[in-house]
């Protein structure tokens, strides 16, 4: 990897760790205005972090390394997939390629350890949390690697830099049936991954509804801070591979400082308007019955598959 | 028309052709269906307008119009109507095979289509014939729906998607049935759901609902 390709790696990680926090804010506002409340304001998710960072750690008696490791694992895992992804520039795709089954396995670890990390502390809610974040994770997997599929088969690749390279040269793949079937279903699914309604409420701490809420229960101080700021980071990872697969325009070819400047305005505008778009739409969904689920998921899953047919009887 | 925007638009159509005919499977509410079935009727014209327009046939022109009148105006019109009629139970709330497991059957189904029709796609490979696939997933999720779901107007509705799945499989084998044999089939559409919806009337005036596994005894 060259250096102009480190260089965008790391900036692509400063920006998704500083913007995270504040798209979580944005989230929020927006639902707090529709909804009639003054809101906290875009800064509090920081302002949370930062008393968080600030308290002495503390783990729970009988917990062990699983436990402690998680947030670490969480976090480490999401900035790997933000070095490599090509978010602002393909210039920081590595040589070999950023696989979209590695990116996806590489996020799909973080989700399982913290999941772990639910069942070490031995209560009631980390296990509940923990098996029903895995029911959800086992349904949404099959969906994100077949419509993953769907999108490569074009291409003929699965490296991420191959298929926002080829989208670029040709913008009117972005509107074929297979591509807009694909759409759909990673975006329910990138919905069910991230925990928003109406698969799980992002906001609640009831404890029959919660979901990822229940797993990070006993958390506090700084591994808490680290475990908020790696799902905030999941979000605008998940919002950002959306973005890049589905509008790819703006996404820079080289690392030159202006298009460098103009791939991260470009970035930011898509995953804000995105971000925004889901805060807006959760207003007017209530979650549903976690039986229910499945069959959101299972939609997902066929319209997955009907992206993949469409891909290759009518290409 | 470019062979480009021909192909583009037929994979649209076709594309929305098949995901309508999954929504049915979707969706519980059975004014929502309805809808839905409304929006395959628009596809399935559009389909056929492509193709008159690629042939430059006015005879198949005059088909799309019929068919859009048909399918997206007569046939939701008086299912709506059937609905109304049926009473208060306006959603398919238990069928036979659960939500879930009867979209993966309609995956399952998709991937069959594609199996079975390979054969005749081959026999003329072209844009048009090979989205023959589609229409046969159509079929099969419209008879797939027809054996599962226990209310009178979802049967209905399934019958009718297998009608939409075998015109789609006619246009585009042969580009055009010919007008008397469309006007035909649609007429006897059109007379059959006339006749179940009148049925779906008397049933629920009868029975006081249009389960049709109610159905199985015989009284007096």
């Amino acid at each position: 990897m060259s250096l102009a390709g480190v260089l965008s790696a790391l900036l692509q990680i400063a920006l998704v760790t500083v913007g995270s926090p504040l798209l979580v804010g944005v989230m929020r506002q927006i639902r707090a205005r529709l909804e009639g409340r003054a809101g906290a304001g875009v800064l509090q998710p920081w302002r949370d972090l930062r008393k968080l960072a600030r308290k002495q750690p503390v783990t729970p008696r009988g917990t062990s390394e699983v436990f402690r490791v998680a947030p670490l694992l969480m976090l480490a895992t999401t900035v790997a997939v933000v070095a490599v992804a090509p978010f602002v520039t393909t210039a920081s795709v590595p040589a070999a390629g950023a696989d979209l089954f590695v990116v996806v396995a590489l996020l799909t670890l973080g989700a399982a350890a913290l999941a772990l990390a639910g069942l070490d502390t031995g209560t009631a809610f980390g296990g509940m949390g923990a098996s029903r974040e895995i029911t959800i994770l086992a349904l949404v997997e099959p969906t994100l690697l077949v419509a993953i599929f769907a999108l490569s088969v074009p291409v003929g690749s699965t490296n991420l830099a191959d298929i926002v390279t080829s989208t670029l040269h040709d913008p009117g793949r972005t509107i074929t049936p297979a591509s807009l079937l694909a759409a759909v279903a990673l975006g329910l699914a990138v919905v069910a991954e991230t925990g928003r309604l109406p698969v799980d409420n992002p906001s609640t701490h009831l404890e029959l509804t919660m979901i990822h809420e229940a797993m990070v229960l006993e958390y506090a101080g700084p591994d808490l801070a680290m475990v908020e700021l790696a799902s905030a980071m999941r979000l605008s990872v998940f919002l950002g591979l959306w973005a890049t697969l589905f509008a790819p325009w703006g996404i820079a070819a080289d690392a030159g400082v202006g298009a460098l400047a103009l791939g991260t305005g470009v970035l930011v505008v898509k995953v804000t308007a995105l971000g925004a778009a889901l805060a807006a739409g959760e207003v007017f969904l209530a979650k549903l019955r976690l039986f229910r689920v499945p069959e959101l998921l299972a939609g997902s899953f066929v319209l997955a598959l009907l992206a993949v047919v469409a891909s290759f009887f009518f290409a | 028309m470019s062979e480009a925007v021909f192909v583009e638009l037929l994979s649209l159509s076709s594309g929305i052709v098949l995901l309508t005919a999954v929504l049915v499977l979707w969706r519980r509410e059975l004014a929502m269906v309805i809808r839905v079935f409304a929006v395959q009727g628009v596809a399935l014209a559009g389909l056929v307008a492509v193709l008159a327009v690629r042939e430059s046939s006015a005879e198949l022109g005059i088909v799309a119009a019929g068919v859009l009148i048909l399918r997206a105006g007569l046939l939701p019109y008086l299912l709506g109507r059937a609905l109304t009629a049926a009473g208060p139970q306006r959603r398919e709330t238990r069928p036979l095979v659960n939500v879930a497991a009867s979209l993966l059957a309609a995956a399952g189904l998709t991937l069959l289509a594609l199996a079975v029709s390979a054969p005749l796609v081959a026999l003329a490979p072209s844009p048009a014939t090979a989205a023959i696939p589609v229409g046969m997933a159509v079929v099969l999720i419209g008879f797939f729906v027809l054996v599962t779901r226990r209310r009178a107007l979802s049967q209905l509705i399934g019958f009718l998607l297998m009608d939409n799945g075998i015109t789609t499989v006619g246009f585009l084998t042969t580009a055009g049935i010919g007008l008397v044999v469309e006007l035909g089939v649609s007429l006897d559409i059109l007379l059959a759901v006339l006749v179940l919806g009148v049925l779906t009337g008397w049933m629920q005036t009868a029975f006081g609902n249009t389960d049709l596994d109610e159905l199985r005894e015989l009284h007096d």
